[in-house]
């Protein structure tokens, strides 16, 4: 079982799901992050204070998998989300120990799908 | 020469506020429904035409709206920076009240039909170019419709067509270049429709303080206190209550709920629908006005515009443009002499029906046309649509350089 962690923008999110909804995978968590990598940020101006941050808005997709699914899962979010230029996100693949499912007690693989 | 009247100064006075009120409350009924990167730059349109057409209209725009008439086409010049416009009465417009009032009044206007526009081609337009092509579409769209409909002399005022309080000079004016305008920008990028809303209550805020300022639009617009305000106050609020109840039962029937952004766009439509008939119609007849209005703007906007998939992002054709035409026509239909200074077939008059689709005609063919050719112009010097980059990440941070929202302190 992998866990996999992906840092995309946040305006490809609708294509993401689509896609990954086309491999079916139809769980996934979804947060609202900020973040820096090597893209620069948005200089804001507040009363001609200019503040400068290089934190930008970005969308987390969190998304537990059986190893079958893992490289499907990766392309699909590849393939919706990338728009070829730096600030298109990142994807981390962890190993995922266990996963429970709370109403069944069901535990590994069967608990993910 | 005649005598100011002070009750008709004083609800003059706060009939104005009440209609320059409905700007910022257009920013928020706006704000409220577009997605959060873009609530700023929608509201500061808003915010910008209320400075921006404010000051044009003290420089030119009355005079050319409601200066001395030239072949009923235009205003003269003769009134431009408001010079002869005085605290003494015009012989012709609000002849109780100060002239500088009835500018006054009639600024608020003309500061609120191009906001009106703003919610077609919102989260996608360039400001310095949005800013531009505003500027002229006050000039050569809104002041010759008004100065037909509304001026001494004006030559569809001649003609007998009856608009209270600016059916086709401010809604169908605004609507169908709304229509034009989110035809010509094209649609957003990549929107799932219907995109939901990122602050309902903003919204709902924003269509109560609508309905409010929408009092001292009609009943204002008797230029007195007097009967006819009255009459206008009472099918003012007759026509929007039923327009959102029959809003609501229409959600619910059609998408088994019935939802608050549908009462609240069904009011808006129901003001809408009763504005050119305000001072003219029984208050039963406003109830009737404001069904069929409500009928008709929601089968725009749940049936028409999907079907031809046109971006009107927040229904400005769909609402005004359309209930707009359907006040206009409905004056024709419902005017009494009863209540009123116009008759229409209801008391025998049928001619009138036709004097008032005339109207709208010629203010779909001219707004239609006018609009497009504007567009162009400001198209080709500036580019009216921001870049594909720009528009997704938001116009707040794009065009002002600001966020409405933060994430994290």
């Amino acid at each position: 079982m992998k866990y996999i962690v992906a840092i995309i923008r946040p305006h490809k999110l609708e294509d993401v799901k689509k896609e990954l909804l086309k491999e079916e995978v139809h769980l996934m968590t979804i947060t609202e992050v900020l973040g820096c990598g090597r893209q620069q940020g948005i200089t804001e101006v507040y009363r001609g204070v200019k503040e400068v941050d290089n934190l930008l808005r970005k969308v987390k997709l969190e998304i537990a998998v059986n190893d079958s699914f893992v490289e499907r899962t990766v392309d699909a979010i590849m393939r919706s989300s990338r728009e070829g230029e730096i600030g298109d996100g990142k994807i981390f693949i962890l190993d995922l120990e266990e996963c429970i499912r709370i109403r069944t007690g069901e535990r590994g693989g069967e608990a993910i799908g | 020469m005649d005598k100011i009247i002070a009750a008709d100064v004083a609800w003059m006075l706060c009939a104005s506020a009440l209609v320059l009120m409905m700007t910022p409350a257009l920013a928020f009924f706006y704000g409220g429904l577009v997605r959060r990167k873009n609530v700023l730059s929608i509201m500061m349109q808003c915010y910008v035409i209320m400075c921006a057409v404010g000051l044009m209209w003290i420089l030119v725009g009355y005079s050319m709206a409601f200066g001395p008439d030239r072949y009923g086409v235009i205003g003269s010049m003769d009134w431009i920076f408001l010079r002869g416009v005085s605290i003494v009465p015009d012989s012709f417009y609000g002849t109780s009240i100060p002239h500088l009032l009835f500018m006054a009044f009639q600024m608020m206007f003309a500061i609120i039909t191009p906001a009106l526009m703003v919610g077609a081609f919102a989260e996608r337009i360039r400001f310095s170019s949005f800013l531009f092509f505003i500027i002229l579409w006050s000039l050569f769209i809104y002041n010759p419709v008004a100065h037909w409909v509304w001026a001494n002399g004006g030559w569809l005022s001649k003609d007998g067509a009856l608009d209270f309080a600016g059916g086709t000079v401010i809604h169908v004016n605004a609507g169908i270049a709304a229509l034009v305008v989110s035809i010509l920008l094209g649609k957003r990028d990549g929107l799932v429709f219907p995109k939901s809303p990122h602050n309902l209550p903003f919204a709902v805020f924003g269509a109560g303080f609508l309905f409010f300022g929408w009092f001292g639009f009609n009943a204002g617009s008797a230029l007195g206190a007097n009967g006819a305000a009255v009459v206008a106050f009472v099918t003012t609020a007759i026509a929007s209550a039923s327009a959102g109840l029959v809003w609501m039962f229409l959600d619910w029937f059609f998408n088994e709920v019935p939802t608050m952004l549908g009462v609240a766009t069904g009011i808006v439509a129901g003001l809408v629908a009763i504005t050119p008939a305000a001072g003219f119609v029984s208050p039963v007849a406003a109830i009737i006005i404001g069904a069929i209005g409500s009928l008709i703007g929601f089968f725009f906007v749940t049936k028409v515009k999907p079907f031809f998939g046109y971006d009107d992002s927040l229904d400005v054709f769909g609402v005004h443009g359309m209930c707009g035409i359907w006040g206009a026509i409905a004056t024709g239909i419902f005017a009494s002499k009863a209540y009123g200074s116009g008759s229409g077939l209801i008391d025998g008059n049928p001619i009138q029906v036709w004097i008032q689709c005339k109207a709208v005609i010629i203010t779909i063919l001219y707004s239609g046309i006018g609009t497009a050719l504007l567009y162009f112009i400001a198209d080709f010097i500036f580019g009216m649509r921001v870049s594909l980059r720009e528009e997704h990440v938001g116009l707040d941070l794009t065009q002002h350089h600001e966020s409405g929202y933060t994430l994290m302190e």
